[in-house]
């Protein structure tokens, strides 16, 4: 007898699926595919492909290193393609996003000032912790898919009609 | 006082449950006091009964089949036979029944503890347990009693829930034998060991000694990822009163969406490695997982949103475009 076979999909191999209407809207189903997503959004675009009410799961190419983001509250990275390195410092003055509440990640100008908290590298399968209030960047050697828990904020994309089935 | 197969007998308001070698029979009277019946494999009513008991009657809705089931209101649970079976309805052989919660949560947990002998465990795939018949022949209190495991912030924080490994008797399930068991590489500078941290989800699912049973790994305020490995069916029909979402991450699952009030058919959701698919509020849902796959249940824990259901404000639909 065959050994189980675990299919994982990658930016360059996945086999997307599908809803079948019956007596439906397929809009409703609001269906896409992260390697999909990947494969056409720009290095580092946060591409929203799941959300509920404020909370948000987003796609992310990571390729090359990203610009230096902060949020007021914990996120959560998983690598599903490729390798991904995060670093982590721990922010020398609070920005005003977090005083304020402001939910999702936003951009750093230039370099973050603070102490160097560390690095991870993850694999596919690994989750990594993007922990409230530290400034964090995401470096890849090559083309690689993140899929980011957090809140929706000002840098998140929506492009539904361009990532789900429509008919 | 046990019947002639060595099984008790349980009521709870106009319904009463009985079990035989077999079958769970689930009897009640109608509004204009007509006897009316229905039957279950024994097996299919424990694997379902399992999950409501565990979940605390879950979100929503949790059908055990197209007749009966449950529907929780946080506080209080309704019990129905025919209400959101469109023939019956129609037909008025309907009931429905409120109960408070722990009332209901006693009578099924008996229940649970009585009709599952000792070598069945309902949580665990068809292929990898003992069989659901024959007359009453012991229990398996540890396996219908697991707690379920629940992370504060992320699997893994030094007093989060912990990995899972041989030691802690979380062996590879057989069909992730090939799943990568690396860890990631964590480089923390002195001072931020507990703030630098990842680990293998991926590792962490393949270990999963149960099905159709989600774990939290990591919470954002009130989002929680609740992976969860699937084999077989989906042993309960879930009508959510909110939308939920599901993210596939291996292999594929097959899903049924009918309408939540009539099982009228809707649509099939075919989901492979890398889909995502939510499921409208106004279905009711049912998977099929060929082989043990891994799916992420995205849940919006919000305590708040139980009142915008109850008042109808709740969105049926995850986003318009």
């Amino acid at each position: 007898m065959a050994p189980y076979q675990t299919r994982f999909g990658s930016i360059d191999n996945f086999e997307k699926g599908r809803v079948e209407p019956i007596n439906d809207d397929v809009r409703n189903y609001a269906f896409s595919n992260c390697f999909e997503i990947a494969k056409n959004s720009k290095p580092y675009e946060k591409v929203v492909f799941g959300q509920n009410m404020e909370y948000v799961l987003e796609t992310i190419r990571a390729e090359g290193n990203s610009d230096w983001y902060t949020c007021a509250h914990d996120e959560f990275a998983l690598c599903m393609d490729g390798e991904v390195e995060i670093h982590l410092v721990e922010l020398k003055n609070v920005p005003l996003s977090h005083s304020e509440g402001k939910e999702g990640a936003v951009l750093i100008e230039g370099e973050p000032e603070g102490q160097r908290m560390g690095w991870v590298k993850l694999g596919r399968g690994h989750q990594g912790m993007l922990p409230a209030g530290s400034a964090y960047q995401f470096r890849s050697n090559r083309p690689s898919v993140i899929i980011l828990q957090t809140c929706k904020g000002e840098l998140s994309i929506e492009r539904w009609e361009e990532i789900c089935q429509t008919v | 006082m046990s019947n002639a197969h060595g099984y008790n007998h349980f009521t709870l308001g106009h319904f009463s449950f009985s079990r035989d070698e077999y079958f769970a029979h689930i009897n009640w009277t109608t509004l204009d006091e007509r006897p009316m019946s229905h039957t279950m494999d024994v097996g299919n009513f424990l694997r379902a009964l399992m999950r409501d008991v565990a979940w605390g009657f879950f979100y929503g809705w949790v059908n055990f089949d197209e007749v009966i089931g449950t529907v929780n209101h946080y506080g209080t649970v309704e019990l129905y036979a025919g209400s959101f079976n469109g023939s019956m309805k129609d037909a008025g052989v309907d009931r429905m029944e409120s109960f408070s919660t722990d009332d209901i949560r006693q009578l099924f947990e008996k229940m649970l503890a009585d009709w599952t002998n000792e070598e069945f465990d309902p949580f665990a795939a068809p292929q990898e347990t003992g069989s659901p018949y024959g007359p009453k022949c012991g229990s398996n209190i540890p396996a219908i009693t697991r707690a379920r495991e629940l992370a504060s912030r992320c699997v893994g924080l030094q007093g989060d829930l912990a990995l899972r490994t041989d030691e802690g008797g979380s062996p590879i399930n057989r069909a992730f034998a090939d799943v990568p068991q690396d860890a990631p590489e964590v480089h923390p500078e002195p001072g931020f060991e507990d703030q630098v941290h990842a680990f293998n989800l991926f590792a962490f699912l393949s270990r999963s000694q149960v099905t159709w049973n989600p774990s939290f790994t990591s919470v954002v305020k009130n989002s929680f990822m609740c992976p969860t490995t699937e084999e077989h069916i989906l042993p309960i029909i879930h009508g959510n009163d909110r939308v939920e979402w599901f993210f596939q991450m291996c292999d594929e699952i097959h899903w049924n969406s009918d309408h939540k009030e009539t099982g009228q058919p809707l649509a099939r959701v075919i989901m492979k490695a890398g889909d995502m698919a939510a499921m409208p509020a106004y279905c009711r849902h049912r998977g099929y997982s060929p082989k043990r796959s891994m799916l992420l249940v995205w849940e919006n824990g919000d305590p708040d949103l139980v009142n915008d259901i109850k008042e109808g404000k709740a969105p049926q639909v995850p986003v318009s475009f």
